[in-house]
């Protein structure tokens, strides 16, 4: 069964007309060739229409799309089914939400963790929803360590509602697992590209989202909260996630023009999830194009740059005159 | 960059004080109810001289507490946000500035200041909760920056005393990025072998909490300050029931091993001045 969103309901349609036809059809008889033709137009017409015209909401509505691939998905045909997945942060647990591990692309040894979100009710619970306690970012570390020692590079595929907001997080420290990531990350001497597959919620993306390429898929949101608790602090209601949305610039176009992230990788018309294969061969090229541009870079060079290009982020102004204190 | 020169004459009176007590004479202990007269209170580095609760204030007051003599070279202080995202929510993101900066007298949420501590050269920055609930936008991601390339120009100490909400909600994903240019500044510091002290105060939450204030060679607290990622808030309706006494506490974080130590404020200069001195002798 297929999901479609609000706003996708013409393409449901017409996808439905298309299934009816096909019926017709199994039963012989009536010729439904030039029929069946123009509705694939159509649908192809109505899909390119709808998504060159969404809104920012709707964007992240696509970015949550329960039929969207997901890191996993990406992994394996980055790796072409050579990815093993390795666990552990050594110190606590395993962190079901955060996976990683090594892969081969194009002969090289490449070092991948990322979010990883259920793919069904049971798996959902299981992934904790992609939202990862400390270990998770502990073992994201741990792994992208051992990538430098052994001088591969990393890739990290980012897809997360945020760092989880346990009572069991915060007792194992997870603003301090968040920030050791930051800082190590920065320094790290080997290429990190980094790819917001889905959902890159605030501190819990940018936890394993420091990288020298950090790009962003079509339909994806990268910002400090989602629209939903934006709309309940700023708003005090649940009802302004759309002009939240709106208000953030999370979507991939708005971070791009604000220098806050490298790159747009396009997906396919529809969506990630109307042609999944073409979405993982898109990520595919980018990744595979980056890393290959990167890997001669010297790692002084490497980690001088990506200081300086998250230093350059932010805007700032000068006053005139310096306030005076209300007495 | 701007440099500005800024010689405080005695500690003046919080905010916050003069909130509890509009009559201006009376601090009443939100902990312990407690009276006492403000003066008293502001004589006690507005702690509760029952209970020790440590009452907000601001860099005002640290840095008269901390700087010998109370004299320091402010860095960056004409730095002001821009409003990169056009923020608008119930209120323009200009408008909330504008009010900020008026009431508070402040430029933004943060301050940065070079001075001596115990006659050693040191970078203090230090935020205030009163600009937008301390948060972080691009300005305390700049000032914090200025301040460790300040440190590393002096080859000296830099403290950042944290107080924060979180993220400036208004700045959007300029505010995450701070995250990572604070971190990416630390990491430089880190490299020349400088000592960055993390100072956390009540509250330190957010991105604050998982970017600088989680990262000092030594992180050390203010008694029972509220310290944490999620805010208890949103860690009580995860969980769904009440949270353990003493949760996100100075105390509960020490005990889970991301503190080095608790400091009473009376006792704040001199334990970094001792801190300083491990570095350096
Ligand atoms: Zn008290």
């Amino acid at each position: 069964m297929q999901t479609f969103l609000e706003f996708e309901k013409p393409i449901q349609n017409i996808i439905e007309q298309i299934e009816k036809l096909k019926e017709v059809a199994a039963l012989g008889a009536v010729d439904v060739q030039p029929t069946l033709r123009d509705l694939e137009k159509k649908l192809a017409d109505t899909r390119t229409e709808i998504y060159a015209n969404l809104s920012p909401w709707e964007r992240v509505q696509v970015s949550r799309h329960p039929d969207r691939p997901y890191t996993l998905k990406y992994i394996e045909a980055i790796t072409d089914g050579t990815f093993v997945e390795v666990h552990g942060d050594r110190t606590v647990k395993d962190d079901k939400a955060m996976v990683g591990g090594f892969g081969l692309v194009k002969g090289r040894t490449v070092m991948f963790v990322g979010q990883q979100k259920g793919i069904n009710t049971k798996m959902r619970q299981y992934r904790n929803f992609g939202m990862a306690n400390p270990e998770g970012y502990r073992k994201a570390l741990r792994l992208m360590k051992l990538a430098e020692k052994f001088n591969k590079p990393v890739v990290t595929i980012i897809d997360t509602p945020g760092a989880f907001p346990g009572l069991e997080a915060e007792e194992r420290g997870q603003g301090e697992a968040i920030a050791r990531n930051l800082f190590e990350m920065m320094r790290l001497r080997v290429p990190v590209i980094c790819v917001v597959i889905g959902e890159g919620a605030s501190g819990g993306a940018l936890g394993i989202g420091i990288g020298d390429k950090v790009l962003m898929l079509e339909n994806t949101w990268y910002s400090v909260i989602s629209p939903e608790s934006c709309s309940s602090i700023l708003w005090r209601s649940w009802d302004y996630k759309a002009q939240a949305a709106q208000a953030l610039k999370l979507t991939a176009k708005d971070m791009l023009a604000n220098k806050l992230i490298d790159g747009i990788i396009p997906e396919p018309v529809g969506g990630a999830h109307a042609d999944v294969e073409g979405a993982c061969r898109n990520v595919k090229a980018e990744v595979v194009k980056w890393l290959e541009k990167l890997a001669k870079t010297d790692p002084d060079k490497l980690v001088e740059r990506r200081i300086k290009k998250f230093c350059e982020m932010g805007v700032v102004e000068k006053a005139k005159p310096t306030p005076k204190a209300k007495s | 960059m701007g440099w500005f020169t800024r010689t405080k004459e005695g500690i003046t009176t919080s905010t916050e004080e003069k909130k509890e007590t509009p009559e201006g004479l009376w601090y009443k202990c939100p902990e312990c109810d407690e009276i006492v007269t403000s003066e008293d209170h502001e004589n006690n580095l507005w702690v509760c001289p029952k209970c020790e609760h440590h009452e907000k204030i601001g860099s005002d007051e640290y840095f008269a507490l901390l700087f010998d003599d109370q004299r320091y070279t402010e860095l960056g202080a004409d730095l002001v946000a821009g409003d990169p995202l056009g923020f608008v929510d119930t209120k323009p993101y200009k408008e909330r500035l504008a009010k900020s900066r008026q009431g508070s007298g402040l430029n933004d949420a943060l301050r940065a200041a070079e001075g001596k501590l115990d006659k050693r050269t040191v970078v203090i920055s230090c935020m205030d909760f009163r600009f937008i609930g301390g948060s972080m936008g691009s300005v305390v991601g700049e000032k914090i920056a200025i301040a460790a390339d300040q440190a590393m120009k002096r080859k000296c100490p830099l403290v950042i005393i944290s107080k924060s909400g979180g993220a400036r909600m208004m700045e959007a994903g300029f505010s995450l990025m701070q995250m990572a240019k604070t971190s990416a500044k630390l990491t430089q510091l880190a490299a020349k072998r400088l000592p960055y002290i993390s100072v956390l105060t009540d509250p330190t939450t957010g991105g604050v909490t998982a970017s600088f204030a989680m990262l000092g060679d030594l992180n050390i607290a203010e008694p029972k300050a509220l310290i944490g990622f999620a805010g208890p808030r949103v860690v009580k309706e995860t969980i769904g029931t009440d949270l353990p006494k003493g949760f996100q506490t100075s105390e509960f974080v020490l005990e889970h091993g991301f503190l080095d130590l608790i400091v009473h404020r009376k006792d704040l200069k001199a334990k970094l001045s001792q801190f300083i001195t491990f570095f350096q002798s």
